[in-house]
């Protein structure tokens, strides 16, 4: 009977993590939003100045004045969604077209070549790419984009204005730069992850090269591709010294891309170490928060296109 | 049942080479038209090979290339330069499905309007592809749901439905089943019969089972010790083949003392 009995409990136990991995694992899952959530306290009560004083007129206020100890984020929000947006825009089609050409197997030595060029690309800092940038791309800019553009479509809405070197484009270009590699590697091992069988199916029906990558391979890659995107993004919104560098730092929602505006993550690096005043100080945690907040946004918004775009007949 | 056949597929002096090392030799025999031809042998001695000349798959590997010719309705196969055209002739099922990531509906229209077939013709075509495929009754009232929602044995189906779609001549299956359960198997093995009437199939299977089952003439292959390249040993008559092997080593390979 005991036996019997035995025989039956036993199968119910099953095997587990000793308990002291269990902890660990508990302790480690924990202390991330944790972490979080301690570091969102403090910048709360460093921003709390702040937020008593401009409460939610912060999020739709266009004045930045430390004379007149006036504070709002809109021109930030603008610059850091619109330089990131743009920045995407320029490195998602190249990205992928690269990470397509990197997946394809055979003709090694010219994909060698580009892919640890384009790996080289991730690891030149920050502060360099800005440097290139104010020396080599924002003069180029200006003469062979930003003063044509202008010339000839001045009219529609964002593209007007008098062009500068230092401008959000500019910056944007940069970042495009800079997101290049995270998107064109994580993109190439996502492709190369589409089942072989798949892209031989698509040949067998006698679909070209074109046909099998654009209506096939990538569809299959998709949610990858967008996981991609999302780190990409992720790493533009943050991006500071680069940005900073190129985008000419004026805090105002300027009439033209073509025109120097300013980042969250720019305009806190620059003032911080300057700022006097409860205040001025507080307002500049604050856009620290509203950087956090602009982030996860994303991040959700992402999330939820995700989940729309897998609930079609998809993958 | 085999009689009379036209011959829809003329192998001639075939050798393949993956680069520098040699993968066939001189592989020659007939493809009959409308019949069911199996190709058995141990692993590794040529049978997917082969079957990937005969729709130019061997191109998507690089170094890859084919001696001899291979004659479809008198056009040799080998050097032709109209991969599309053969492709849209020669069909081909693999041996894990494969359903593109689209829906039921998308997965066998993909082939017409790659080759920009009319709406209405592709709309009927969806239809009696899946019927051919003996699908239809299954998945007709879920035709926008995605291909991956169905069964291994049903996505099977819809492959061959997809092949059916652009109307081939030819169809190549390699190891059709060997990712299926026995129902399914049978399923797709009663469908090839079928299909048989039609088209000419030609399947790699490592299931002799299945090859004496289904299949019309069977060709078994074997790697040659000496020159570790495959070759044809013997092609005949299934029935013959499997009743009363002209040569030893097929006879060796049937009654399972060897591979
Ligand atoms: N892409 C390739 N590159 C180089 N050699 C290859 C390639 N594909 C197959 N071979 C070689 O060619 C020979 C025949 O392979 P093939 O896949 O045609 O055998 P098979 O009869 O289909 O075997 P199996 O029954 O295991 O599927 C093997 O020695 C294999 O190593
Ligand atoms: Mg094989």
């Amino acid at each position: 009977m005991a036996a019997a009995v035995d025989r039956i409990r036993r199968p119910a136990s099953i095997p587990r993590p000793p308990d002291r991995y269990r902890s660990l694992i508990a302790v480690v899952s924990w202390a991330a939003p944790a972490a979080l959530i301690l570091i969102v306290g403090v910048l709360f009560q460093q921003a709390w100045p702040s937020v008593t004083r401009f409460g939610l007129g912060f999020f739709i206020g266009s004045e930045w004045n430390q004379v007149t100890d006036h504070f709002a984020a809109l021109p930030f929000i603008f610059g850091t969604v619109v330089t990131s947006a743009i920045a995407l825009a320029f490195a998602l089609p190249v990205g992928i077209a690269v990470a397509v050409l990197l997946a394809e197997p055979g003709a090694q030595g010219v994909r060698g070549a580009l892919g640890t060029g384009i790996e080289l690309l991730a690891a030149i800092p920050s502060v360099v790419y800005g440097i290139w940038a104010l020396y080599v791309l924002a003069p180029w800019t200006l003469l062979h984009i930003e003063i044509p553009i202008t010339d000839h479509f001045g009219s529609i809405p964002f593209l007007g204005g008098i062009p500068r070197q230092t401008s959000l484009f500019t910056a944007a270009l940069v970042l495009a730069v800079m997101i290049l590699p995270t998107l064109s590697a994580v993109s190439r091992d996502v492709i190369r992850a589409v089942p072989r069988g798949l892209r031989e199916s698509t040949f067998a029906l006698g679909a070209t090269w074109w046909e099998t990558t654009w209506k096939v391979v990538l569809p299959a890659a998709r949610a990858g591709l967008f996981g991609a995107t999302v780190l990409a993004l992720g790493r533009a919104l943050a991006e500071t010294v680069a940005v900073a560098m190129v985008i000419g730092n004026r805090p105002e929602i300027p009439s033209s891309i073509f025109s120097p505006g300013y980042t969250l993550a720019a305009v806190i690096a620059n003032e911080f170490a300057e700022a006097t005043g409860d205040v001025y100080q507080g307002a500049l945690v604050e856009l620290g928060l509203v950087l956090i907040l602009v982030t996860l946004t994303v991040n959700v918004l992402a999330l939820l296109l995700v989940r729309s775009a897998s609930a079609r007949p998809a993958v | 049942m085999p009689g009379a056949a036209g011959t829809k597929l003329e192998v001639d002096s075939l050798s393949f080479f993956y680069g520098k090392t040699r993968a066939l030799k001189d592989v020659t025999f007939n493809i009959p038209e409308r019949r069911i031809t199996a190709i058995i042998g141990p692993s590794g001695c040529g049978k997917t090979t082969l079957l990937r000349v005969f729709n130019r798959m061997y191109d998507l590997v690089p170094g890859a290339r084919a001696q001899g010719t291979v004659l479809m309705d008198g056009n040799d196969i080998v050097t032709t330069t109209k991969l599309l055209d053969l492709r849209q002739k020669v069909g081909m099922v693999f041996q894990r499905p494969s359903p593109f990531p689209m829906s039921i509906r998308d997965n066998v229209a993909f082939g017409p309007r790659l080759l920009g077939w009319n709406k209405t013709r592709v709309k009927e075509l969806v239809r009696s592809s899946l019927e051919a495929a003996a699908l239809w009754d299954e998945v007709s009232d879920r035709l926008d749901e995605p291909a991956t929602s169905l069964s291994g044995g049903q996505q099977q189906r819809l492959v061959i439905a997809r092949c059916l779609a652009v109307s081939p001549e030819v169809i190549l299956m390699d190891e059709p089943c060997s990712a299926l359960d026995p129902v399914a198997t049978l399923k797709i093995e009663d469908l090839m019969v079928q299909l048989a009437r039609d088209y000419t199939i030609v399947i790699v299977t490592h299931n002799m089972q299945q090859a004496a089952r289904v299949s019309d003439f069977t060709a078994f292959m074997l790697m040659n010790p000496e020159g570790r390249h495959g070759e044809l040993i013997e092609f005949a008559p299934t029935a013959d083949l499997f009743n009363a092997p002209r040569d030893p080593r097929t006879e060796a390979y049937i009654t399972g003392r060897f591979g």
